[in-house]
């Protein structure tokens, strides 16, 4: 195990983060805070409380779901992008590291950076609404394997991605709307039966239920079924890691 | 002893269809500078990529070292450097970081004394906290270049080294990389300023659409290939070289008044001296005479007109 190579390539990567804090850590952290103020205070007043838990409260683990979700990619992808665009790429794989010691490195420093971010608007969010955490090590165990499968899943976009667009088409339309579907802002209850079966299918739905579980007890879902789905969805993203790899897809010719 | 560098059977076969290595064979020894010579297109970068592990070869093997570059990738790949042909680094990072960045990325220890002599041994070590967006082409050259020497590697490739340098950076480049093989270090190179291959290298191969065409000791390479040519500074001008002299094959130039003849020197009878006599005899007059060696760059040029 080259372990000097993964601690080279995740401080590099940290060092990134540090030298596009505006970009990285501020404004997402403004942009949660934004939608706090409109949705919870402006429009969450005239909004009745859901299962004894005031609207502004009720929204705070789906705005942490968005965040860690789009920051998890689009830092996960822009990682191993950047260097393919720029060409440095060749000293990555000219260099005595496996393809496993590269996606540790790549894939836990983004998931270190969102994790780091969601612990942020959490706290950020818990100057605007009251909020209490039931089942914190659930919280964590969330946190954790949502920001490392959704950096998983930016990674493969890098590799995939021949152009800025393509880096920009999958967050901005498959991610953000199911986000926004996935009941971030209401409950799935709410729905009419049939949308309800509908959204059934998407699966940000188990990530939001199952993190709003740690919180308030309260879930769309089963908490057993939205871990599954989870880890459906990480043993997923490996795969198709390891089959780019195996065929460089991508990345050689 | 195995080689630094040994090549067997390498095809590679791009998915387009093209086929950029035919059959390479070849050994590069412990301790050389080999230079491989060859027109745009022919597969030097190919080559030089595929060894390193940025190409998949499409059949053959490689062993660096005695090491399989495929199966056995980590030995293999910890005793290469690689300053590749384009100028690729991370613009937002300096100097320091990222040759630091490197040596981890090859799985060495940091040890700072050795990031220090590198950077000062190419004049980068004023840079070292400059971002590298900052410095100038040939500067980010020199980066590369230490960013290649970072790990302490034994087998050093530079593909185009010397592309687009300045003359200052050349001497200095060379003057490392002559410091380098004499701690052992082996380094194989391509290049476009054939004197400099001429004036650097042990060894000279020279490839051409995808075929090795030849792999010599460049001494031998100079005597076996290269003609001589004398030169004769003639009194006046010539339009027509006269029928008498018509068996030496002679080329008049500048205008009429040099009249040039090619020969092999290692020939018994190069005929210079019969052909000064029968000079004489057609009344030519001549107040200078100069002989020439052919270049590596002639030589060159012939070799790879020869296979088309």
């Amino acid at each position: 195990m080259n372990l000097y190579a993964i601690r080279a390539i995740y401080l590099f990567e940290m060092h990134r983060t540090w030298r596009t804090i505006m970009q990285s850590i501020i404004s997402p952290v403004i942009s949660t805070s934004l939608y706090f103020v409109v949705f919870g205070s402006a429009i969450g007043g005239r909004i009745p409380e859901i299962n004894g838990v005031s609207y502004g409260a009720f929204i705070v683990p789906g705005l942490v779901m968005l965040s860690l979700l789009t920051q998890s990619i689009s830092n996960a992808s822009f990682g191993i992008y950047f260097p393919k665009f720029t060409g440095t790429i060749y000293e990555l794989l000219s260099a005595p590291v496996s393809y496993f010691e590269i996606v540790i490195a790549y894939v836990g420093a983004a998931a270190s950076k969102s994790i780091i971010l969601g612990v942020i608007i959490l706290a950020t969010a818990a100057l605007f609404v009251p909020m209490r955490i039931e089942h914190p090590f659930v919280m964590v165990l969330f946190l954790v394997l949502t920001a490392v499968t959704f950096s998983l899943f930016g990674f493969i976009i890098g590799i995939w991605a021949d152009g800025f667009e393509k880096l920009q088409l999958v967050p901005l339309m498959i991610v953000t709307p199911l986000t926004f579907l996935g009941g971030s802002f209401y409950s799935i209850d709410m729905l009419p039966p049939f949308w309800r079966t509908v959204t059934l299918f998407n699966p940000v739905v188990y990530l939001i239920s199952g993190f709003r579980w740690s919180f308030y007890g309260l879930s769309d879902v089963h908490i057993g079924t939205s871990l599954a789905m989870t880890s459906v969805f990480l043993i997923v993203c490996i795969l198709i890691v390891r089959w780019m790899f195996k065929t460089g897809y991508r990345l050689k010719s | 002893m195995s080689s630094a560098i040994s090549v067997s059977n390498l095809h590679k076969t791009y998915d387009s269809g093209f086929e950029a290595l035919k059959n390479i064979n070849l050994d590069i020894h412990h301790g050389e500078i080999f230079a491989l010579l060859g027109p745009n297109g022919a597969g030097k970068t190919t080559l030089i990529s595929t060894i390193c592990g940025i190409v998949n070869p499409t059949s053959g093997t490689i062993l660096a070292d005695g090491h399989d570059i495929q199966k056995d990738y980590r030995a293999a790949r910890t005793k290469i450097g690689l300053v590749p042909q384009e100028l690729t680094t991370d613009a937002f990072e300096t100097v320091w970081n990222t040759v630091s960045f490197s040596r981890g990325l090859f799985g060495k220890p940091s040890k700072p004394s050795h990031i220090e002599k590198i950077l000062k041994d190419l004049s980068l070590w004023d840079k070292k906290d400059n971002r590298i967006i900052t410095l100038s082409g040939g500067m980010k050259r020199r980066v590369m270049i230490a960013k290649a020497l970072s790990h302490e590697p034994e087998i050093l490739f530079l593909d185009e080294p010397t592309a687009g340098v300045d003359v200052e950076l050349r001497r200095d480049m060379w003057n490392v990389v002559r410091a380098l093989r004499e701690s052992g270090v082996t380094i194989i190179l391509t290049t476009h300023y054939i004197e400099e291959a001429e004036q650097m290298a042990d060894r000279i191969g020279v490839i051409s659409k995808g075929e090795i065409i030849l792999v010599e000791e460049k001494h031998e390479l100079m005597r076996s290939l290269g003609k001589k040519q004398l030169r004769l500074h003639l009194q006046e001008e010539h339009s027509a070289v006269p029928d008498t002299l018509a068996k030496y094959g002679l080329e008049l130039a500048a205008s009429g008044s040099e009249l040039i003849y090619s020969y092999d020197a290692h020939e018994d009878k190069t005929g210079i001296a019969s052909l000064l006599k029968d000079l004489d005899k057609a009344g030519i007059g001549f107040n200078d005479i100069q002989t020439k060696q052919s270049s590596l760059e002639e030589i060159f040029v012939n070799l790879v007109r020869e296979r088309k």
